[in-house]
């Protein structure tokens, strides 16, 4: 079933084996499309380090303890105004709102716990479907 | 057995690393990575380390974790870990998780060098 908050109309859509040579070649291609539309380099380093850090908690944490081989979709769409970008496991999914603020002084020496962070700080939009296996990353085009 | 993706030198008692690579992003890499450093750490009596990001344009959370992980084995031996070159969008990254307040954070490897004495 469809969910509204993390559904992107008209996107392109590919599933990813948990292959780095995979995962880097689609993200080249599309920051090369948000490159051809006049994204700067800023909003390139933003848009990689988002969509990295979902496509790693998909594999690592989504898929944790299920079958290795199994797929994650990713979904694009570029604009000359904004950049938006889905990631769905397989997995049961998690509440992203449970996470630990990873910049509390007890925590600054943990080593997990800061991809979530990450993409909200680098986003405009982090929406997760209500299962939690599902997020969609937004970048708008700063003005 | 990978091919190391770390240059590692000694001078005056402090282990310079530095990075093949240009993004460290890659799961399997960064566990290398980690790895390799803390076999450095095993085998100094009170490791002293400088990693350098000269050349580094992106990396992960899972990278921040190794250094981390890094860090507190460093901690555990009593000894000392410095971070230098880092490039100004990167930086931000460890400004934004507050990790520039865990790490000592330098210009330069000079700074950082420097810094072992001080």
């Amino acid at each position: 079933m469809t969910d509204p908050r993390t559904h992107i109309e008209g996107a392109t859509a590919v599933d990813l084996v948990q292959d780095r040579t995979r995962v880097s070649t689609l993200i080249d291609q599309i920051l090369g499309l948000a490159e051809t539309k006049g994204f700067g380099s800023s909003s390139l380093f933003a848009i990689r380090l988002a969509i990295e850090e979902a496509i790693t908690n998909a594999f690592e944490h989504g898929h944790d303890g299920l079958d290795p081989s199994l797929s994650v979709r990713v979904e694009y769409k570029v604009t000359g105004q904004e950049i938006v970008v889905a990631v769905e496991d397989q997995g049961p999914g998690f509440s992203p709102s449970a996470l630990p603020d990873p910049t509390l002084q007890e925590n600054l020496s943990k080593p997990s716990g800061r991809g979530v962070m990450l993409m909200r700080a680098y986003m405009s939009e982090v929406e997760y479907n209500p299962s939690g296996n599902r997020v969609r990353l937004r970048y708008v085009r700063p003005s | 057995m990978t091919d190391s993706r770390l240059r590692i030198s000694d001078t005056d008692g402090i282990t310079l690393v530095e990075f093949v690579d240009r993004n460290i992003l890659d799961e399997a890499n960064i566990q290398a990575i980690n790895e390799e450093i803390t076999s450095v750490i095993e085998q100094a009596q009170t490791p002293k380390i400088l990693i350098s990001f000269s050349n580094v344009d992106h990396l992960s959370s899972a990278a921040l974790g190794a250094l981390i992980t890094i860090n507190n084995k460093i901690r555990e031996k009593s000894g000392a870990l410095h971070l230098a070159n880092i490039d100004p969008q990167i930086y931000e990254v460890f400004v934004i998780t507050r990790l520039n307040k865990l790490f000592n954070i330098h210009d330069t490897t000079d700074e950082a060098q420097t810094a072992f004495a001080g």
